[in-house]
């Protein structure tokens, strides 16, 4: 167990759940449209925090935001804070290979890079220095389990990624995240591009994983949420609406845009 | 459509087959073994080896030395520039604009940087105007290709920790990797068949070059020079010439393709 040091303050969100992510002010423009207004929130530590919200919310450019991907984009400008273990990651000296190391990113369909099923989990570890065979096998081994494709790909390691099927791909993306050993799991839609056994196979693996990371995960799916998520977020029309414990939000939301929102009535 | 197909398809191939009914019965084992011997123009005896090494080394020496230019203005445009940024834009339209150019220019920008350096007409300075010549031929291609690479897979190499130069050289070149290929052998190809640019830059040469500061034979001057004479041997000569040319060609393109097929595997579509 690792103990908070004393600089990385944690606040309390609620009375179980500690915070990972902070988000103070935040604004995102693209160029001259607002994406993300002011928002203000805390996304729990070791926990499934499910983004939920109709389609051009602002889901993806929130989630986008924590690796800082979103500034990558043309014309983006972004103000206000987004603290990770406390650290401003939008500081003007912030080292942004080693925040986007600390994330892993689950996109809305597979994108393996184009190289050996090894390879792709290897990838991470070698450019940050694991340049040892053995190791490398041994890690490559470790995160296949840990996304449950090992069984099936073990005979073939050194075939091309891009020979497996896309839910296998998914979850080699999910490895492949998760062997350069970050804190926080980004998923964007993670399984709106894979049939139903293979998006369980997904759901299965967050749920298993969500003990020792901390998960976001963008969802257009309400009872996707309902079935994983410790933590809600809604938002709409890049304004925060709601957030709170998941089973808060559901059962007794508090503004009447999320209840219509869950109940169905907007979409 | 199918008329402009047939149409293209005419013309390749009566210009083949004028190559081949002309210049098969000039061809020989020892055209393309040996170097021209005593009165080569009068059409004696000896081949075109000079000119066949000739224009191997001028275009592989061009073919690396823009490549080694070329890859990172591709690379430079796509993931460093900000797009739409006047830089990109300027390289780009400079680009354009110097792919436009008549090889001839070349050539004459050529003699005049190698008369300022103090050297002689030389593989050396043909090298140098040949690379010239397919430098905005390649990193234009290059541009083109690099920019289909898939967004979200530059953005899944960068959410892993990997720097840009990271990304471009272990995940944008692998997955561009048989365009990037194409785009080296369009040069490759449009260096190796022109004569404008070394007309007077890397000479003629009846001897293999044994230095970079030698003079040396190209096979498209070869066929020009043959063609020039008046003596029908000679002229039949030319067309040999221009079949071995086109067979090299051929076989550039066969091996890339070849090797493209065996990489395009581990391509993410």
């Amino acid at each position: 167990m690792d103990i908070p040091s004393l600089d990385t303050p944690r606040c309390e969100i609620g009375d179980t759940m500690s915070t990972h992510i902070s988000v103070e002010n935040l604004n995102v423009h693209y160029g001259k449209a607002q994406a993300l207004h002011s928002i203000n929130m805390e996304i729990p530590d070791r926990a499934i925090t499910a983004i939920i919200g109709p389609s051009g919310c602002g889901k993806s450019t929130l989630l986008r935001t924590f690796n800082r991907l979103v500034d990558t984009v043309e014309g983006t400008s972004v103000s206000g804070s987004v603290l990770v273990d406390g650290e401003d990651i939008y500081a003007r000296n912030a080292d942004v290979t080693r925040i986007r190391r600390k994330m892993g990113l689950l996109s809305q369909r597979p994108f393996p890079l184009p190289m050996s099923i090894y390879d792709n989990v290897a990838y991470g570890p070698r450019i940050h220095g694991t340049p040892n065979r053995k190791d490398l096998d041994a890690i490559v081994e470790k995160y296949l389990k840990m996304s449950s494709l090992w069984e099936e790909v073990k005979d073939r390691l050194h075939e091309p990624a891009t020979r497996l099927s896309i839910g296998q791909q998914q979850r080699l993306c999910l490895a492949r995240g998760l062997a350069v050993e970050p804190e926080i799991i980004l998923a964007d839609e993670p399984t709106s591009a894979l049939d139903p056994v293979a998006s369980q196979r997904i759901e299965q693996r967050f749920k298993a994983l969500k003990d020792s990371y901390t998960i976001i995960l963008v969802t257009h799916i309400l009872r996707q949420a309902r079935r994983l998520a410790d933590y809600v977020i809604f938002l709409y029309m890049g304004e925060l609406i709601e957030h709170g414990k998941a089973e808060d939000v559901f059962s007794s939301p508090k503004e009447p845009l999320t209840r219509d929102y869950i109940m169905g009535t907007i979409s | 459509m199918i008329g402009a197909t047939l149409l293209i398809a005419l013309t390749l191939l009566s210009i083949v087959g004028t190559i081949v009914i002309k210049g098969l019965p000039a061809m020989s084992l020892d055209m393309v073994l040996k170097t021209p011997r005593g009165g080569f123009y009068l059409g004696k005896e000896g081949g075109i080896l000079n000119a066949i090494l000739g224009s191997l080394f001028l275009t592989g020496g061009s073919t690396l030395l823009a490549l080694g230019l070329s890859l990172p203005v591709a690379l430079y445009l796509n993931l460093y520039a900000r797009k739409g940024s006047p830089t990109a834009h300027l390289v780009r339209l400079a680009l354009d604009l110097l792919w436009g150019v008549p090889s001839i220019v070349y050539g004459a920008f050529g003699f005049t940087l190698m008369i300022a350096m103090g050297m002689k007409a030389s593989l050396l300075a043909g090298i140098i105007t040949v690379t010239l010549l397919i430098i905005p031929i390649m990193a234009r291609a290059m541009d083109e290709v690099i920019s289909m690479v898939p967004t979200e897979l530059v953005e899944a190499s960068l959410s892993l920790g990997a720097t840009r130069l990271e990304t471009a050289l272990r995940v944008v070149v692998r997955q561009a990797f048989p365009g990037l290929l194409s785009a080296v052998l369009i040069a490759a190809g449009r260096g190796v068949g022109d004569a404008a640019s070394v007309l007077f830059t890397a000479g003629f040469s009846d001897a293999v070059p044994s230095s970079l500061l030698d003079p040396v034979a190209t096979l498209p001057l070869a066929i020009f020079f043959q063609l020039g004479t008046p003596f029908p041997e000679v002229q039949q000569r030319a067309y040999a010439s221009a079949m071995i040319l086109t067979i090299l060609i051929l076989l550039l393109s066969g091996s890339a393709r070849w090797i493209s097929r065996r990489w395009i595997r581990h391509v993410v579509k």
